[in-house]
Parts: structure tokens; sequence; C-alpha cells
């Protein structure tokens, strides 16, 4: 048993926290760190940096523009990533969308669209969901019906999330109703601009815009759109799923939580002493940084096993579990640590010099709200749980 | 043994309630929560008529109320509603002017807008923290200093400030208007204000206040935690509706188990939350008030954090949205602890109070 990286994965943390101190804009880290909205520019320019370096379309084979990194490799470079205040990258064309051209795509798609992801010309929103397909995203109604050379699409898609920044959207639509749900299902690729489509905001319980819905009247797409055969797309999504697992844990960004915290809970005064200093709160710190000491481990174990057998098992399940509660418990202390000054509404206080508490703590609360979502999307905690009791528990 | 409510209360629960469901509807509330001033004067004027003020304060006060289980009863109908007026405001100033034998009418009628100014940002919760300087000046006194998330002084009239003089909290009357109020919307609605001193001229009330904040605190603490116990029965109510409509696997998501049992436990939290809250209104009055005050607002921190994670999961998405009220409900429910002392604080001061017996 060893758990140290190889000389080369050293090699190759040092290189990735180089470029990123050199690279990494400050304007894009400072937005990291206060918490707020990244701007769209900013998730473009980062983009476009990563792009600049090879390292951004990090799931794709080499052959593709990938970077070809090893589990490990990607592993490192999120840790990094997560260090340095970057930007999550955002995943719809470059981590969803992507591996599956690749893998289901033509030749003609994936000359035409891969290159659009990496250059940015295409930003890419998800549209699974719907009002009445969550969790039994297999009972989508979102109806394409053949009509010559072209799919009529009518229905509407639910939970998009930054589809206000996009130009493309990749569906699952029900082309077959008659057969069992998941073999009626298809994955298309759709333009935004066609007409018949709407998309309207939806607001987040802490007040922010970073999901839509789409309305989809009589929208005519050309059956050329369609990614692997009619009536697989199933298949499709269910691939994505088990897929791209690395970083389901979201180990970095709890990692990252766990700093601020502990710098808070030194800054902020409780009468003559520190919060850091007030046993109950040190202990809720203490607790989480253990739960995430054991995370890391366990995210490695099953990293390494996925390295050794080609590809993620179902215990990563564990992972998305386990991760989010960590995260979300981080989230929860870094609100609580802030006592009444926690309570503004971002942005709402009228005298803009008004210092509530530490720096970069305006959003604290509105962050925790916000995360409460990592454990309902991507596969509820609920939904991991059942996968993992007929997986791995056979029950 | 009697756990109902007397006749004049659950009259005035049932007027509470049913006026805050049909004029501070959810929409409304919405509208007015997140906006300065986060305060509708007609609505604050109808809620005084209907007694909601004149319940908080005791008879010789010149109120018909006053008891721990008058403010229960008014705040679980205010939390049900999620109703964002500064009705703390009022009852925290109430009874600090109670303690200084100041006259309330002003206040009882709902016509003159008190905000109690006791926390610090060094000093959130612990009140003898404070650093609030006051001094002797003229045939009064100036106060400098700041006072932190002043609940309802974004629209008050008159600060009860909590500031030292001669090693003591003190506590002082100070017009709002010689005061520089920064008054903002909270995340999970209604208002506060930060509330800048600096050499603010101020009428001495109490010179050795430390006793009755701390009265006043604890009566604090009953309302809130009566507020959450309404806000949780609404959130997990509305959690059950959820459950039984919605349908996903062709079944209604109710019939899964493991959702069963845990709005099974959400409703064991509730219940142990109303007990708590009833103990400390029962304890107000009495030497225990402190400590009951604490351990309720422990276990209120703990289950009104369990309740808003809960509805919120087992709703998915949709209670994650703006539109749909339970998301409003949880914040509430999770940023109430931020108020009068969270769930460490007073677990701390429940073990303070084991230790030094
Ligand atoms: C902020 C946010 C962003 C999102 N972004 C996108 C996006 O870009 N694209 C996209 O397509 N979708 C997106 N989603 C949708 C997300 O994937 C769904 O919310 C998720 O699949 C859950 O579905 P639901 O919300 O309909 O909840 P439901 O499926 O209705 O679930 C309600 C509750 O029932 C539980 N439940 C359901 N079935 C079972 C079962 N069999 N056993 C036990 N419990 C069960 C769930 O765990 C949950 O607690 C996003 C969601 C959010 C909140």
């Amino acid at each position: 048993m060893d758990l140290s990286f190889s000389a080369e994965d050293r090699a190759f943390q040092d290189e990735v926290r180089g470029w990123l101190a050199d690279n990494l804009p400050a304007h894009i880290s400072d937005a990291v760190r206060s918490g707020g909205e990244l701007t769209k520019p900013m998730m473009e320019e980062w983009h476009a940096l990563l792009n600049s370096r090879g390292w951004l379309a990090v799931t794709w084979p080499v052959e593709f523009g990938g970077p070809g990194w090893t589990p490990v490799q990607k592993h490192i470079f999120e840790e990094e990533c997560c260090r340095a205040y970057a930007p999550r990258i955002v995943p719809f064309g470059l981590n969803m969308l992507g591996p599956v051209l690749i893998k289901f795509g033509t030749r003609a798609q994936q000359e035409y669209y891969l290159p659009r992801i990496l250059d940015g010309t295409d930003w890419w929103c998800q549209g699974y969901s719907e009002p009445g397909a969550g969790s039994d995203l297999a009972s989508l109604k979102t109806r394409a019906v053949r009509d010559g050379d072209e799919y009529v699409i009518n229905g509407q898609k639910t939970w998009t999330t930054l589809g206000q920044h996009a130009n493309k959207i990749f569906c699952l639509v029900r082309t077959d109703p008659d057969v069992k749900q998941q073999e009626g299902i298809s994955f298309v690729l759709v333009d935004l601009d066609t007409p018949g489509i709407e998309m309207r905001p939806i607001r987040l319980i802490e007040g922010g815009h970073e999901v839509n819905e789409v309305f989809f009247t009589d929208v005519r797409v050309p059956v050329a759109n369609l990614v692997g055969e009619e009536n697989k797309g199933w298949t499709i999504a269910k691939y994505l799923l088990t897929h791209e697992r690395t970083g389901i844990a979201g180990v970095g960004f709890s990692m990252q939580a766990l700093e601020e915290v502990k710098a808070l809970a030194r800054k902020v005064r409780r009468g003559s002493g520190r919060l850091i200093d007030e046993p109950l709160f040190a202990a809720r710190i203490a607790q989480a940084e253990i739960d995430l000491e054991a995370m890391k481990i366990t995210n490695l174990r099953m990293l390494f096993k996925a390295q050794e057998q080609g590809a993620p098992g179902p215990e990563t399940s564990i992972l998305k579990i386990k991760g989010t509660v960590i995260h979300q418990e981080l989230k929860d202390l870094a609100r609580r640590a802030l006592g009444p000054a926690a309570a503004p509404f971002p942005g709402h206080v009228s005298d803009g010099n008004m210092m509530f508490g530490p720096e970069d703590t305006a959003h604290n609360a509105a962050r925790y709200f916000n995360n409460r979502k990592t454990s309902i999307f991507g596969g509820s905690n609920e939904i991991q749980r059942n996968i993992l009791t007929k997986t791995m528990l056979e029950l | 043994m009697d756990f109902n409510l007397t006749d004049d209360r659950r009259m005035l629960a049932d007027t509470l309630a049913r006026y805050l469901a049909d004029k501070y509807t959810i929409e409304h509330r919405n509208e007015v929560a997140y906006e300065m001033p986060c305060h509708d004067p007609a609505k604050w004027d109808e809620l005084a008529d209907l007694g909601a003020l004149y319940a908080l304060a005791p008879e010789d006060a010149g109120g018909f109320g006053g008891t721990g289980f008058d403010i229960s009863v008014v705040f679980e109908a205010l939390g049900r509603a999620l109703c964002p007026e500064p009705v703390l405001a009022a009852l925290l100033s109430s009874r600090l002017l109670g303690a200084a034998g100041a006259d309330q009418e002003a206040l009882l009628t709902g016509g003159t807008k008190y905000a109690a100014a006791l926390s610090e940002l060094d000093a959130p919760y612990d009140i003898a923290g404070i650093s609030c300087a006051a001094e002797a000046r003229g045939d009064g006194h100036v106060l400098s200093g700041r006072k932190t998330a002043v609940y309802g002084a974004q629209v008050a009239d008159v600060l009860l400030v909590a500031a030292r003089l001669d090693g003591k909290v003190a506590l002082f009357e100070v017009q709002a208007g010689d005061a520089q109020v920064v008054g903002y919307a909270m995340i999970d609605g209604g208002g506060a204000a930060e509330v800048l001193l600096d050499d603010t001229s101020a009428r001495l009330l109490i010179a050795d206040a430390a006793a009755a904040i701390e009265a006043a605190l604890n009566a604090g603490i009953v309302a809130l935690c009566a507020e959450a116990v309404g806000a949780m029965e609404v959130a997990h109510d509305t959690t059950l509706d959820y459950l039984r409509q919605r349908k996903q696997f062709g079944v209604p998501i109710g019939k899964f188990q493991v959702l069963q049992h845990r709005a099974v436990d959400m409703l064991t939290e509730i219940e142990q939350s109303r007990s708590i809250t009833i103990k400390a209104a029962a304890e107000l009055d009495g030497p225990q008030a402190t400590r009951f005050a604490a351990m309720a607002k422990n276990m209120i921190g703990r289950a009104a954090r369990l309740v808003a994670e809960e509805a919120i999961q087992m709703h998915g998405g949709i209670a994650m949205t703006w539109e749909y009220p339970v998301s409003h409900y949880a914040k509430r429910l999770v940023m109430l602890d931020h108020q009068l002392g969270d769930t460490d604080y007073h677990l701390a001061k429940v073990m303070a109070g084991n230790a030094a017996a």
C-alpha cells in the first residue's frame, strides 16, 4: 500500500499548479472566491485559456483534442483548479455531449461539433428533465415525430442549467410511444434559434437565475441531428451517467470549502475570543474534516480501481452521496459561522460600503441554500441509494 | 393538566390565522419581504387592530396578554404565514419598555415602531460582550458604536440601544432619525438594519439593564420558537401533499418507504419542538426562563434545519425554486438559527448551567 502519487503524477501536479498560478486571471478567481454568480464572458475567457493549453476537454481522447490524462491526472487537475479558485468547467458540451459524440456520433457530427465545443462557438445545455420526468427520466414525454427529413418536436424541458447562455441543446425525446418506455427514446441535437422554441427563466431559492424551462412547439429539426440510432437514446443517456464519474465526489470543492470555513472561524470574533476557540463550533469543523479526510481516500481508492479496471463501477454512487453531504455540511458551517451577519440579502444592502463580517462572505447563506441542489440533481441521493441497493447489496 | 389553549387565546389564534391566510398570502408576502422597507404599513395597522401587538404585553403595561403562551399564539400564526412584519422588534421593545417602566401605548397601537438594537458584529449573541459606548453629555447621554442585524430597525421610529455605561450594559432610547440606519432585506425575507452611532444623543432608560435584556431575549426566543413551529408545520404539510400528488415510476413518491420514514422523522421533530416551546413559554416568567429558552432554541435550531432540508430534498427540484413556497419556508427555518443565539450558543448555555449546578 502506498498513498503517494507517482513521481510523474507529482511532476504533473507541479506543472498544473504553476500554469494556474501564471494563467488564471485574478478577476476570475476573485469572482469565484466571492461566491457570486460568474458572468458568461468570465466562463468563456476561462474555457479559452484552458483550450489554448490543451486542457479544456479533459475527458476526450487525444485524437479528438483531449490531453490523454489518466483518471489520477484528471483528479489532480480538478483538485488544483479548486485550490486556485478556478471556475468549474461548464460541463454540458465538454463533459457530456463531447464524449457522447465521440462514442455514438457520426464522423460528420464529430468533425462539425467537437471543434465548436472546444473553441466556444457553441454553448450547449442539457435537455433531459421534464416537469413530469425527473428521477423517472424514462417517462419523458417530449415528442419527436418524423416528417420527411425532419423531426417535429413538441413538449417541454425544464431545469435547463445555464440555458440562457446557450445556443444549442441536446435533448432526449420520445420517438416511439408504443414500446417499452426506455426503447422509444432518441437523442437529438437542437439549435435554440429554431422557430418554435421559447426559453423562460426559473428563479432559484436564493434568487439567482441559473436554470430555465424550454418549450417546444412544432420545432423542426433535421434528422441528421439524431445522435446514434433512432430509439436508442436511452443507451446514450445511461452511458453518460456511468461514463464520466471522476470528480463526482467534489473532493476539491470540499477541500476549498473546509479551508474557507477554518479561515473564517479564525477571523470571526465571539466576544473576546475567536469562533474557532468555541468548542462546539470547532467540533463541527473537525467532524467535517474527518469525514472529508476519509472521503479523499475513498475517492482515490475508487479512482485507482477505475484505472485498473478501465471503468468506474456502481460504487461511485457512494462518492456522490457522501461527497454532496460533506460539501453541504461545510456550506452549512460557512453560513453558521457568520451569525446574524449571514442574513443580508446579497446585493440588497443600501450602503455599498457597509461590510458585514469578513471579506468574500456576502454569499455564504445564498451558497448554502443553492447547494441543496447537489443532492437532488444528477440522480438524487435517494436514487443513488437505490442503485447501490440493487447493484452492490443485491437486495 | 391541560394542554388546551384558553378560549381567548384560541380566538386570537384563529383570528390571526384567518386574517393572515386571506390578506398576507405567500404571493403578497414575497412581494413585501424581499424589498425594502420589507413592511406593509396597511397590513401592519390591521394586525395591530386585531390585537397582535396588545397580546404581547401584560395588562399592567396596557396590553391584554404578555405570557409565554400569548406570545406563542401570535408568533405561531405569523410563522405559518411567514409574515415579515417587525413583530419580533415590537415584542423585544415592549419587554424592554416594560422593564424600564416606560409607557408603551404608542408601541401597542402600532403607531410608533420600535426596534431593539442589542447585537454587534463581534458580539452577536452574548450581549455581555458588546462594545458600543455610552457617555454622559450635558443632561443626557451620547452613544458611539455599531449595532448589527437590528430586526425591524429599517422602519423603526425609535431604537432601544444597549451600550456600555460605567462598565455596565445600560439601555437607551434613541430617535431613529438621529442615528445612521442602513436598512436591508434579509435572505429569508423581512428587514433589518445596521445602526451606526457617532456621538448620537440618547435618553437613558435603564442603567443596569443586563437582567432586563436577558428577559426580553427569552421572550424573543419563545417567539422565534413558536414561529418556527408554525413554519415547520406548513413545510411538513406541503411536503406530505406533494408526496401524495407527485408521481414518478408510476406511483406517488409517498409510496417509497424511505420517504415515508423521513416524513415521520420530520413529524417527530416537530412534535418535540412544539413540546419544548410550550415548556419554554410556561417557564418564561419564572426563575428558569433562560435555561428553558436555551433548550428550546437549541432544539428548534436542529429541528428547523432538518425540516427545511428534508422538505427540499423530498420535493426534488421544485422546492429549489423561488416560485414554490416551500423554498421560502426553508429559508426562514434555517435563518431563524441566526437570530437571538444559534444552536451551539444555546447548547453551550445549557452545558454551562449544568456545570455550575
Ligand atoms: C439546480 C438544478 C439544476 C438542474 N440542471 C439540469 C439540467 O441542466 N438538465 C436536466 O435535464 N436536468 C437538470 N436538473 C434536474 C434534475 O436532474 C432533477 O431535479 C432530478 O432528476 C430530480 O427530479 P425531480 O426534481 O423531478 O424530483 P422527483 O424525481 O420528483 O423526486 C422527488 C423526491 O422523490 C425521491 N424519489 C424519486 N424516486 C424515488 C424512488 N424510486 N425511491 C426513493 N425516492 C425517490 C427523490 O429522490 C426526491 O427526493 C436540475 C435540477 C436542479 C435542482
